[in-house]
């Protein structure tokens, strides 16, 4: 007899599967039909016979015409989406001119000061067939304005306009840490958009709720979307605390997650996590509009399983999450690139990420049958089991009081973190294996790697192109549309009327984000082990 | 030398958030027996030597991922050296790639220790090289 293999989840994997096993972990009544609550086997009927997965690789970088470029390039290659990538001062409200911002302009994404910068990177760009995606948190409130502003401006009917922010602040404490305001204004600030959404912009997404980076920081599979939930559940509360109806908003949440590990585990991960998430929205929530139960994800990217060894072996690697991701029932994909782990990816390896997508849609065959892996014993027992371990992990933050008092304590971090402490010891001991990390290594030549040149110039000419808008913008207007940014934050009013309003006139990120912090102050992480 | 233990602070540095490496490696040598202290994110230059000279460390430990190492130990440098630092040992770790490795050895880098570094050769290098 073997030794028992727990999988990271920490359910037990038996070397078979049969009927009497679906049987014993709760059957099928869970599974239902593809389109059908409780949408354990895809949200839609066809799913992708209608329509495959958006492709949606991150991008962005230096500033905005550079990025236009690339943004150009994708297209022209067949991408679908576009999700863009901003540098550190833009995610944390600092304005390239701003002395903490030294170094870092451009580097890990695209620079932002104004709503001139949304103009160019969004040039010749049909926002009605792509669909733009920003991966922005901390400052989301400021730049889900300048997205609809810019929109406007080009004449497009924000009522009408379809987009996503990943506005998800709640796991940006526990991992990612792009805050910038305390816990409880920065939840007030979601549930701004949120309703500001419902109300005058109901096709867009507002948050897309992320799994993802609380696995990066150490989280299981099944935690990962356990605390996702509690994080939405969070944002739920606050928003039906306005005076919202679950189905005003909830069909508008969205999902992040991650993929890399066991392949089986994650495809039951996802289906599960469906199955609960349309329980929790329909049964606590009372909704009625199976449009809100549904479970809508990007998922494909797993940056926490690539390596910097070997690092061709990412491709590979990435072309098995893509699998997943499509095994899974994903609505978007965006994969991490192979030279992801040490640099911004190339435009060449961007490409063999979108080539990898469309292999899968064009020459595998995912496309043609929806829930290919329902029926498997396997993965319908691990289903039941993961959604089962799912439940018991909320209701174990709950009784620790919830996840944002977990949050602001840092309880959860620290829980995390001891656990990815426990994983690399083991990936350092070999007991957890890593294939060209501890198996498999050769001893590699000084690496011919191309990396993503950072040029300090890129800094100039965004400094430059702040200070040109500054000059020619209205100062008056300005100042009046910041007092009131400031005016409305105080007396608790939902501020993105006012975001729109000082977007409009060209305030700056950092303008706008100092209005902010001086009724809300900023956020003092707790350091706990 | 007595029995204190050596004080190692490590700091993230910039603005970047991703602290999941750093976090880790604060455990791995708290089990190794230092005495760690951690910054938290978004530390400027002056934030770090002051906390350094304040905590009385033997070692200033940097993590960097988003590839600002460089400006940003430039920047430090010559903190370190107006506060009187300059003798203690200085480290980074995390997505340093091998072509910064001599530029930050001339800046005034004691070791580095790239993503995948073990805990335990960073543990022996900060033993044998903390003065």
């Amino acid at each position: 007899m073997s030794d028992k293999i727990i999988n990271e989840s920490g359910l037990e994997v038996q070397p078979l599967y049969t009927e009497k096993d679906v049987e014993a972990s709760g059957g099928l009544a869970m599974l239902g039909e593809p389109g059908q609550y409780p949408f354990t086997r895809g949200i839609h009927r066809e799913m992708y016979r209608k329509r495959p997965w958006t492709m949606r690789q991150y991008t962005g970088f230096a500033n905005a015409a550079a990025t236009n470029e690339r943004f150009h390039y994708l297209i022209d290659n067949g991408q679908t989406g576009l999700n863009v990538a901003f540098d550190l001062p833009t995610q944390t409200g600092l304005d390239t001119d701003d002395p903490m911002a030294e170094g870092e302009v451009g580097r890990v994404g695209m620079a932002v000061d104004t709503l001139r910068d949304f103009e160019i990177a969004f040039k010749g760009i049909d926002l009605e067939k792509i669909t733009v995606s920003l991966t922005i948190n901390g400052a989301a409130a400021i730049l889900i304005a300048m997205y609809l502003a810019m929109a406007e401006k080009r004449g497009y009917d924000i009522a009408k306009l379809r987009g996503t922010a990943q506005n998800d602040i709640l796991k940006e404490f526990i991992g990612r840490g792009t805050w910038i305001f305390p816990v409880e204004p920065s939840v007030k600030l979601v549930c701004d958009t949120i309703e500001y959404c419902a109300k005058s912009a109901p096709k867009y997404t507002p948050v897309s709720v992320c799994g993802y980076h609380i696995r990066e920081s150490g989280a299981t599979p099944a935690q990962e979307m356990a605390y996702a939930f509690c994080i939405a559940k969070a944002y739920a509360d606050a928003a039906l605390e306005r005076g919202l109806h679950i189905d005003e908003f909830a069909g508008r949440l969205s999902y992040n997650f991650n993929i890399f590990g066991n392949i089986f585990e994650q495809v039951a991960k996802f289906r599960a996590g469906r199955g609960l998430w349309a329980k929790i929205v329909k049964e606590d929530y009372g909704a009625e509009n199976p449009k809100s139960m549904w479970l809508r994800m990007i998922a494909g990217g797993g940056g926490g399983g690539l390596t910097i060894e070997q690092p061709e072996n990412n491709i590979v690697r990435g072309a098995y999450y893509a699998l997943i991701s499509a095994l899974s029932g994903a609505q978007t994909m965006a994969l991490c690139c192979y030279d992801e782990a040490y640099t911004i990816p190339s435009e060449y390896a961007q490409r063999i990420s979108l080539r990898t997508m469309q292999l899968l849609i064009k020459e595998m065959g995912l496309c043609e049958t929806v829930d290919p892996l329902g029926g498997s014993f396997y993965v319908d027992t691990m289903t039941n089991q993961m959604r089962d371990k799912m439940e018991e992990i909320m209701a174990e933050v709950d009784a620790q009081g919830g996840i944002v008092k977990m949050v602001s304590e840092g309880t959860i971090q620290a829980k995390v973190s001891q656990q990815a402490y426990e994983m690399q010891k083991k990936i350092q001991s070999g007991e957890f294996p890593k294939v060209g990390v501890n198996c498999y290594q050769i001893e590699e030549e000084e690496k011919e790697v191309e990396f993503h040149p950072y040029n300090i110039e890129d800094a100039e000419t965004q400094i430059k192109s702040l200070n040109e808008v500054k000059a020619q913008r209205d100062a008056a207007e300005v100042a009046r549309s910041l007092d009131r940014v400031k005016a409305d934050a105080e007396a608790g009013r939902n501020v993105m009327p006012a975001l729109m309003d000082a977007v409009k006139a060209y305030a700056t990120v950092g303008e706008i984000t100092n209005k902010m912090v001086e009724v809300y102050g900023r956020y003092r992480e707790p350091i706990r082990f | 030398m007595s029995d204190r233990k050596i004080r190692v602070l490590i700091a993230k540095p910039g603005l970047d958030g991703h602290d999941q490496g750093a976090k880790v490696v604060v455990r791995g040598l708290v089990d190794a027996g230092f005495e760690v202290i951690y910054t938290g994110l978004r530390q400027s230059p002056k934030a770090v030597a002051q906390a350094a000279l304040e905590e009385g460390v033997d070692v200033i430990g940097l993590s960097s991922m988003a590839g600002s190492h460089i400006p940003f130990c430039k920047k430090l440098k010559p903190l370190l050296d107006e506060y009187g630092l300059s003798d203690k040992l200085w480290i980074i770790g995390g997505n340093v790639p091998a072509k910064d490795h001599e530029e930050l050895k001339e800046i005034g880098l004691d070791g580095i220790f790239p993503t995948g570094a073990h805990f335990d050769d960073i543990a022996n290098f900060i033993k044998e090289n903390v003065k």
